[in-house]
């Protein structure tokens, strides 16, 4: 199996993907990103938390690209320690949501019957609720702190991905390998977790990439309310919040961090809809 | 039909039932009681008055015995009272602010539903033009756009820098006394960034979707036909295709409410518009449990409220889908 989807990678895939320009172009940045949050302290002369009377909310100038905060703090500093914090949510979040998804759906998918029912049943409720709602209602009951917003965003959005699994895995679960390996005696659950789970994994590919990009939305959305990332932490959220209380005579400290937030979040849409096109049999080029 | 809205209705029951579980679920097993909450802002309460507290919200109860009063409360539509100073009940508070959220959305979507049809349908009979280039960049960006930056901008291009804009609340003060007119206009000055940042993220993803059912419908054999019977492009387009194209949107129209409601949260936050978004952000941010629970099962129950209405028209927009036959 994994020979098979090695070579299926080199030779279908990657030459799909390569020729997609915008989901390489995204790929690019999501890696910038990664390097820049890895490096922060060696991009910036300047500490993200230390104040400095000296230079409340200056505009952008050659010592401060993107001007200071109400503290004097570098902007730029602090978005470039800020993509931390997204990353960081984004893939947490995504790794909890998609773990859940994945096995919710393989179990529904393969058992059937009544597991199936209750389970969907579930994404059916779960699904009713406005997920920002539920997600600000779990939040203010707990403290405030990173390991809570990713493991709330990744509790509320596991949905989609079960669904798609317990989609794959109902026409998997029918393929004569499945029946084979029952022949040969293997137990359900390597059943589920050998011969089902890589052949269903690769649309979970897709919908984590696009779900990083949701998380990382959700965050900062969360953070700007006040109730995501606690400052001094920098997050691209919470400095846009401030932007928010300054924007009448510092407009640099609104626009930069939503930009970055724009930026990234385009750059993992676009790549992940390049996977989704690399993936697609029908898509021919 | 009537078989079917039976069965759907019926099918209701155990959703909502789910519904209240995993809200009853989510508020309690939060650490820290309501009363807790409530005592940590006064140290001077003493263990009198806490047990008291206690017993009046009847917390000192088992927990199944506390979900099934509320349950019962619920289906008799009494939400409990806020814990806020004013000690209203939540449904009076709910409903007057209920409304204002779902006018709003309601001109949103009529707005993004004006401007996704035919933007999706030029971009499907336009594919690969510049038009149609252009319109897939403004689908990436506003699937990526923070709602909440987009509100900011807006604010401080229309409201501080061109100051054409008020950038809070519903009406200028003291509007109430000026006639009709000045009175309504003043209310849609007021509106138009509330709903311009409503509209804008879901255009896009609408726009998109529109484009793709339309491509779908340009392969089809009718449109071939309908154009080699000699019909006029536009009404081979803009009739037989449109139509077909469009069945697919009601659905949507059904999945796009709880992200309509969602959404509220964070333009009524900003503009400080009084509705059910702003309602839940206070009841969050003073921990006030029934406002919380309320809002949060009648959110869901609109949802399948929508879903159930979006199915119910999907059938009679559709003469091919039966429901309950077979």
């Amino acid at each position: 199996m994994a020979r098979f989807s090695q070579s299926y990678t080199i030779s279908v895939f990657w030459p799909r993907l390569k020729r997609n320009q915008l989901a390489i172009a995204g790929g690019t940045v999501v890696l910038i990103l990664f390097i820049v949050s890895l490096c922060a302290p060696l991009l910036s002369p300047y500490s993200p938390s230390e104040i400095n009377a000296y230079s409340v909310l200056s505009p952008p100038t050659w010592h401060h690209w993107f001007g200071t905060d109400e503290l004097g703090r570098d902007v730029l500093t602090r978005l470039l320690y800020g993509s931390r914090v997204s990353l960081k949510v984004g893939f947490v979040a995504v790794g909890i949501a998609v773990s859940i998804g994945t096995v919710v759906g393989l179990v529904s998918g393969y058992y059937g019957g009544v597991v199936d029912s209750i389970l969907m049943r579930l994404v059916d409720i779960m699904l009713c609720f406005p997920a920002f709602f539920l997600i600000l209602a779990i939040i203010t009951f707990l403290e405030p702190s990173i390991w809570y917003i990713m493991m709330v965003i990744g509790l509320t959005g596991w949905m989609g991905v079960a669904r798609l699994v317990r989609a794959e895995t109902l026409s998997i679960r029918e393929m004569d390998y499945v029946l084979a390996a029952r022949c040969i005696g293997c137990s359900n659950h390597r059943i589920i977790f050998r011969h089902i789970f890589p052949n269903a994994v690769s649309p979970v590919l897709v919908s984590a990439t696009l779900g990083v990009a949701g998380a990382i939305l959700t965050e900062s959305a969360l953070s700007f309310l006040g109730i995501g990332v606690q400052p001094p932490t920098p997050s691209w959220g919470n400095i846009l919040a401030s932007g928010k209380d300054y924007i009448e005579f510092a407009w640099w400290l609104s626009l930069f961090p939503g930009l970055a937030i724009l930026v990234t979040v385009l750059s993992y849409n676009l790549l992940g809809e390049g996977i989704r096109d690399a993936l697609d049999p029908r898509i021919k080029r | 039909m009537s078989v079917y809205l039976l069965k759907r209705v019926a099918l209701l029951v155990p959703l909502l039932l789910g519904i209240t579980l995993i809200t009853f679920t989510v508020i309690h097993l939060a650490p820290g009681e309501p009363v807790e909450m409530q005592m940590a802002m006064n140290p001077k309460v003493g263990k009198d008055a806490r047990d008291r507290l206690t017993k009046f919200y009847g917390l000192d109860k088992p927990l199944h015995e506390q979900y099934f009063n509320w349950v019962t409360n619920l289906a008799q539509l009494n939400l409990g009272r806020s814990f806020s100073s004013d000690n209203r009940p939540v449904l009076d508070k709910i409903k007057e602010r209920l409304p204002v959220t779902i006018s709003l959305n309601i001109i949103a979507l009529l707005l993004e539903f004006g401007l996704a049809i035919p933007i999706g349908v030029l971009a499907a009979t336009r594919r690969d033009t510049l038009f149609d280039k252009g319109i897939t960049v403004f689908v990436f960006i506003g699937f990526a756009v923070p709602t909440f930056w987009l509100a900011l901008l807006l604010m401080y291009f229309f409201g501080v820098r061109l100051g054409w804009l008020p950038i809070s609340g519903l009406h200028t003060l003291g509007s109430d006394s000026w006639g009709t007119v000045r009175y309504l206009a003043d209310m849609a000055k007021h509106l138009i960034m509330p709903v311009m940042v409503a509209s804008f993220g879901s255009l896009a993803g609408l726009s998109r979707y529109m484009r793709s059912a339309m491509l779908n419908v340009i392969g089809q054999d009718y449109i071939v036909t309908a154009r080699a019977k000699g019909l006029s492009e536009r009404v081979v387009i803009w009739k037989h295709g449109l139509r077909n194209a469009l069945l697919p949107l009601i659905t949507l129209l059904g999945f796009s409410i709880p992200g309509l409601i969602g959404g509220s949260v964070i333009f009524e936050t900003i503009y400080a518009i009084p509705g059910m978004g702003q309602l839940f952000y206070q009841g969050v941010m003073s921990r006030d449990y029934p406002v919380v629970m309320g809002i949060l099962v009648i959110g869901a129950f609109l949802t399948l409220t929508g879903n159930l209405i979006a199915d119910v028209c999907y059938g009679f927009a559709d003469p091919r889908i039966r429901h309950g036959e077979g």
